[in-house]
């Protein structure tokens, strides 16, 4: 307290009058009155004094972020922003208000919401139209401060369409325009949107000739622009590819960044761009520059050397690099044990790190999910084609086990990446034959379905497509699960995805099946369904639902039972089908049903009765395409096959109708298999 | 022609090999550049410069395989070894294809596949296996055949292993290796054939680039020596080691400036130090009767006790009369001796031509120059050879040169500019031919009497010479002494005392071989129509002068107490002796961190 005799302002004596018992809260006022002491200076008549007062305020935030919250709960910020705006105030006191607000944004990131809430943003922009440097140069740095904060919406880097032009045009005034500039473009372009406005505005040409430049922070902050500008960006990338940065290509600057004596960050971000330019078709999956130089990167930053966020990067990146290209995934399959190398990505938090380290717990504990997801990103790319590739990584340690807890842990991420994986695997016979079905994979896929967001089920129900295959020892104990109310739930989904997955995993399931599941399916489908599906947009859904048909229509007793039952509306169904417009896939498979329904015993009247359905094969029997003309006929040669019951009459009325005239045709066919069915079809008339 | 395409390769091998691996004494530990016909199984066939493998034995059973180790094995200055092998043919039909690449230690059977016994190591093709010093593989990589190159590279700094395929690398295979392994292949099927490459081709894999990355590593663990709480000490230590190298050298102005800067004591007064300035000044410009005189009066015992320093320093007089330096001979050939001074009076700038130009001034201003220049000369390893170059080089293309430039004047400081402005590895010997030439285009005119009769009527005894003689006497530009007549003579007088002071030292101290190496080589310089292009002209050169002004300035430092090598240059020289040690001793890192890198 003070004791010097002074007369003691009220505020304070009220305060230590009020507070004297409550020690810590009285510290707190003392500092706020030390606070308010700066604010009040910036109200000083005299200019000099204000200034002197915010070079002292300056002077005290540093390093200080209680006194920085103070400030700003003082009221510090619409201030400094009125001096900075005034045209009447000094260069000097407006360039010393930039840095104090400046300051103020480097502390927490309530304190970047309140200097976002007072239109700070706006303010400075504002001040980048005038002519000094370093008036400027103090601007940009409060702004990039300000943008880089995951609290300030990038969106009002845009509002005003002439900021983006006007930043290019300061890019080159000066090595700290080039750094702040380049990293508020990095850090605020996440949307196509975005991409297309800085690309509009020459971003590729202004910011080129900075890879080069002698700071390492504006080669970083450069080289990170171009990884955000082409993100699966097919323009960016095609014209990255022909700039030139002083004679040299951009794709040999960005290999040159990648070299192992370079920061990682550097190598990483190089690799990305790369990687980028690669996937939007810009470079060839078998440049050297992406075979021998970037998947050997990125490999490497999975490496257990580097920091856990840069093998989560590394991970992902390579994952997305060679998604598309087995011969990429063949690579990376041999390159540095990169298989075992993933399988550490599970290690954490690591038991070690549990006792000797609080703080190195809370990091492992922050990114164990993300290494997780990204490992299984990772294997699920590695083995999207080679079998090789598939048996190799669930022969890796604990692998089938660690997919199966995946698919159950908290995190969708996790959950989403480790389906993915399975999805992957699931595409090899071998797999599904043996590991798949030792580990009952099944099962925590069953649960992951029953609720679970659109993203996860589509890849859920895709991987169980799979499991569903007639080889798959799998399918059995799914079966007893009750999943048929859950693939046909599925069918009525609004996303065609799932329609597809639910209506394929059917089908998968009624290939060869018993005539009990081939009942339960249609019972618990409903032909309503049935026929709604047959009519759906989506022409997948139609393929993969006629394809369920056909399957529901093999066997003779089971092709009776259910033509007995739904007949009627089976044969509207292929009737509208064939009447409409279809590509041939579809009508050919429509063709085949009609072929499995005429080896029906009594399901072959429904044809037989039905001339118009007669004419229709006639005509596909005629038809340009092979294919149809096969099906067709061999929808002919099942009706008039001999050995069965009332063949006779058949073969006789079709005679009258002149099939025999086109049969007799087709046994001249020059496709070997048409001719072939055509004569046998002839010879059930000579016997 | 292909005799042409082969000396290409081997300077490309050369030339890649040193750029690879800059830090390896080839003279000690050779690098392997091919396959040895010694050290290998007979069913082994060599081709190609014993760079291709082939097999030609039965291959029925593993009794049947055969192996072949490289000429060298691989040194551990290399810090990072690599060589590749290309698969040419993997061998015929119908047998298994075993076929190994690996390391194996001398001694270890051929008869084998590398990898299966102790010591040896390998990667298979037939399976991708890696083999560690057993009969049972590990699964690795990938198989390979026909078409594919394997590398196998070797980390000597954490004494690990790893193949590439096809510029791929695969990962450690084998860690905790031993030392002086070579490079072995093992093929085991009949019309096997594979190459290596050793570096006679670049190689598929980027090695380099993982060379960078070590390089980097081993950098920043020196950056990053803990120091520890010493620092300000650190601090002090260094700026002593500084001070006291200035001192040595007798650079006083700048050693006073430092000295007040730093805040640190000079341990010997400054008249000290600028009376042995004065001393090497004249040593060094081969004012050799001057600088012995000088020191006799201000360290009046000093020759005494050390009569064999005052021999050596006699005979470097008589060299210098020969080449017409002295100032006794100088001053018979009439001249004044101030303008002849050539010399800038210091311990040669090797690698700073600039501050030649002023060398006066370079003592004030250019402190860290200075002492980073002369570093490198204290250093430079091929210090001799360098000199050596420089004379037999002297084939007098610089001859026209120093005609343009200064016609029958005086040889002065400039030229040694205009010399050493050339650059810098060729600057030594440059610089010293062009001292020569100076001297001889003074005087070439003046007079041309072929001397050399005249020499060995004298009495000098020259029978111990047998060195070839030139006759062809009148194509001489330089002249003995200066040319002058009088000069001569004072020389061969000065030689008769010279060979007595040899003899009454052999009497008093018994004898001394390499006093009369010295003698004798000094006096060789007479047998020669021209001493200066002769297999002893060496000796003329004024770098020679170098190692007797600092024996000189060691000896009068020691007799004050003081060390006679500056802790600077002991410390450097120390960081490069505990290198090669390094490197003897299997120490990988020493590859990375040559202390040249840190005197720029």
């Amino acid at each position: 307290m003070r004791n010097d005799g002074r007369p003691i302002p009220t505020l304070e004596v009220s305060a230590a009058q009020q507070q004297i018992h409550l020690h810590t809260f009285f510290i707190l006022q003392e500092v706020t009155a030390t606070s308010r002491h700066y604010v009040d200076r910036l109200f000083d008549p005299d200019p000099q004094n204000v200034l002197q007062g915010v070079i002292d305020m300056k002077n005290a935030v540093i390093g200080n972020n209680k006194q920085k919250a103070n400030l700003i709960v003082l009221g510090a910020v619409p201030r400094l922003l009125y001096l900075l705006q005034q045209s009447s105030s000094s260069l000097e006191l407006r360039t010393e208000c930039a840095v104090v607000l400046g300051s103020l944004a480097m502390g927490t990131e309530n304190n970047i919401k309140s200097l976002v809430d007072c239109h700070i943003i706006p303010a400075l922009l504002q001040g980048l139209l005038c002519s000094d440097l370093i008036f400027i140069e103090a601007c940009l740095r409060c702004l990039r401060t300000v943008f880089i904060s995951p609290v300030t919406p990038v969106q009002l880097l845009y509002t005003d369409p002439t900021v983006i032009p006007h930043l290019m045009s300061l890019l080159s005034r000066s090595r700290h325009t080039k750094e702040y500039i380049t990293q508020i473009f990095a850090h605020c372009c996440k949307t196509p949107e975005h991409q297309t406005v800085l690309f509009n505005h020459s971003a590729i040409q202004n910011i080129a000739p900075l890879l080069i430049s002698p700071s390492d922070k504006v080669r970083m902050q450069a080289l990170k622009c171009f990884s955000v500008l082409a993100y699966e960006n097919t323009q960016v990338s095609m014209t990255l590819v022909n700039v030139l940065v002083d004679g040299e290509q951009l794709s040999q600057v960005f290999v040159r960044m990648m070299q192992r004596d370079k920061p990682i960050e550097m190598q990483l971000t190089a690799a990305k761009c790369l990687t980028y330019m690669c996937r939007a078709g810009a470079i060839r999956t078998d440049d050297n520059c992406i075979i021998l130089k970037t998947l050997p990167c990125l490999v490497r930053m999975c490496s257990k050397e580097r920091l856990l966020e840069e093998r989560v990067e590394g991970a992902e990146t390579l994952a997305y690099l060679m998604e598309p290209d087995v011969e990429l995934q063949r690579i990376a399959s041999f390159t540095d044990h990169l298989v075992s190398m993933l399988a550490d990505y599970f290690k954490y938090p690591s038991s070690v790190s549990a006792i000797t380290d609080i703080k190195r717990l809370d990091h492992d504990l922050k990114h164990a999910h993300e290494l997780r997801q990204a490992a299984f990103k990772l294997y699920a790319s590695l083995g999207s084609n080679d079998e090789d590739i598939r048996k190799k990584i669930t022969e890796t340690e604990n692998m089938m086990d660690r997919i199966v807890s995946g698919l159950s842990e908290s995190s969708i991420k996790v959950r989403l990446a480790a389906v993915r994986c399975l999805h992957s695997l699931s595409r090899s016979v071998q797999q599904l034959r043996t590991s798949f079905h030792d580990h009952a994979v099944w099962k925590p896929l069953m649960k992951l379905l029953q609720n679970a967001p659109d993203e996860v089920l589509v890849m859920a129900s895709s991987t169980l497509c799979n499991l569903l295959l007639e080889f798959s020892p799998s399918k059995e104990p799914i079966l007893d699960s009750g999943v048929i109310e859950l693939l046909c739930s599925l069918t009525q989904s609004d996303s065609p995805a799932l329609r597809v997955n639910g209506i394929w995993a059917l089908m998968n399931m009624a290939f060869q099946a018993d005539q009990k599941v081939k009942v339960e399916i249609v019972r618990a489908l409903g032909t309503e369904q049935l026929f709604r599906l047959l009519s759906d947009p989506d022409t997948n859904v139609l393929m993969k639902t006629l394809g369920l048909l056909r399957n529901l229509l093999s066997t003779r007793p089971h092709i009776d039972q259910i033509m007995s039952s739904h007949g009627k509306q089976i044969m509207q169904a292929v009737t509208l089908i064939l009447e409409g417009e279809h590509s041939i896939e579809v009508k050919e498979q429509t063709l085949c049903i009609l072929a499995n329904i005429a080896d029906g015993n009594t399901a072959k009247e429904l044809i037989m009765t039905n001339d118009d359905m007669l004419q229709k094969i006639k005509y596909y029997m005629g038809h340009s395409n092979v294919k149809l003309q096969l099906a067709a006929t061999f929808c002919i040669s099942n009706l008039i096959w001999n050995e069965e019951d009332g063949s006779q009459e058949r073969q006789d009325k079709l005679k009258d109708m002149g099939f025999v005239d086109i049969l007799h045709k087709l046994t001249q066919a020059s496709d070997p298999n048409l001719c072939d069915r055509a004569k046998t079809a002839m010879q059930q008339y000579l016997a | 022609r292909s005799d042409l395409a082969l000396n290409e390769q081997e300077k490309d091998l050369n030339q890649r090999l040193r750029r690879l691996y800059p830090a390896v004494n080839e003279e000690e530990t050779p690098l392997p550049r091919s396959w040895s016909p010694k050290d290998k199984f007979s069913y082994i066939g060599l081709s190609q410069n014993n760079l291709r493998v082939h097999y030609k034995g039965h291959g029925k059973t593993p009794k049947d395989a055969a192996s072949v180790r490289a000429t060298h094995p691989i040194p551990a200055a290399c810090g990072v070894y690599y060589f590749e092998v290309k698969i040419i043919s993997k061998g015929r039909d119908g047998y298994v294809k075993y076929m190994g690449i690996g390391l194996s230690a001398q001694g270890v059977n051929m008869n084998r596949l590398p990898g299966w016994d102790k010591h040896s190591y390998g990667y298979h093709g037939d399976d991708g296996h890696s083999f560690c010093s057993s009969g049972t593989g590990q699964p690795y990589g990938p198989t390979f055949t026909t078409g594919d190159v394997i590398g196998c590279c070797v980390n000597l700094i954490n004494n690990t292993c790893f193949y590439t395929k096809n510029g791929h690398s695969l990962g450690i295979a084998f860690t905790d290796l031993p030392p002086n392994l070579y490079p072995t292949v093992g093929l085991q099927t009949p019309g096997e054939v594979v190459d290596a490459n050793f570096g006679q081709h670049p190689f598929v894999f980027d090695i380099e680039d993982y060379m960078r990355e070590w390089r980097t590593k081993i950098q920043a663990q020196i950056d990053r020596f803990p120091i520890g709480e010493r620092e300000g000490e650190w601090q002090a230590m260094i700026q002593k080691m500084v001070a006291s190298y200035l001192v040595h050298h007798s650079y006083c102005a700048t050693a006073e400036v430092f000295a007040k800067s730093t805040d640190q004591a000079v341990h010997e007064e400054l008249a000290s130090i600028k009376n042995r300035q004065k001393i090497q000044k004249l040593v060094l410009s081969g004012r050799m009767g001057e600088a012995i005189e000088t020191t006799q009066q201000l360290y009046p015992s000093l020759l005494e006790l050390n009569p064999d320093l005052l021999f050596m320093l006699k005979v470097r007089q008589f060299i210098e009369m020969v080449n017409g330096t002295d100032s006794e001979v100088r001053c018979l050939g009439g001249r004044s001796p101030k303008s002849q001074d050539s010399y800038p009076g210091s311990p040669r700038l090797f690698n700073s031509p600039v501050h030649k130009a002023s060398s006066s001034q370079t003592y004030q201003t250019g402190i860290g120059d200075v002492i980073t220049d002369h570093l490198h000369f204290l250093l430079s390893p091929g210090f001799d050879s360098n000199y050596c170059n420089g004379v037999s080089s002297s084939k007098g293309h610089t001859l026209a040169h120093s005609h343009k430039s200064c016609p029958r004047t005086m040889p002065s400081p400039e030229l040694g500019v205009l010399n050493g402005s050339r650059g810098q590895q060729t600057n030594v010997g440059a610089e010293v031919e062009m001292e020569v030439d100076h001297f001889s285009n003074g005087v070439s005119e003046s007079s041309s009497n072929g001397f050399l009769n005249g020499s060995s009527t004298h009495g000098i005894d020259l029978e111990e010479c047998d060195g070839d003689m030139e006759v062809d006497s009148a194509q001489s530009k330089r002249q003995l002494c200066g040319g002058s007549q009088a000069a001569i003579e004072r020389m061969i007088q000065f030689g008769r005392e010279l060979q007595s002071m040899s003899e009454h030292l052999r009497r008093e101290r018994g004898k001394n071989s390499a006093n009369k190496k010295m003698l004798k080589d000094a006096f060789s310089l007479l047998a020669y129509s021209d001493p200066w292009i002769s297999p002893v002209g060496y000796q003329l050169d004024s770098i020679r002068r170098e190692p007797v002004c600092s024996t000189l300035n060691s000896a009068i430092l020691e007799t004050h107490n003081l060390p006679k090598q500056p802790p600077l240059a002991l410390a450097v020289g120390q960081a490069a002796q505990c290198l090669s040690l390094m490197a003897r001793t299997g120490s990988g890192s020493c590859a990375f961190a040559s202390v040249d890198d840190y005197l720029h």
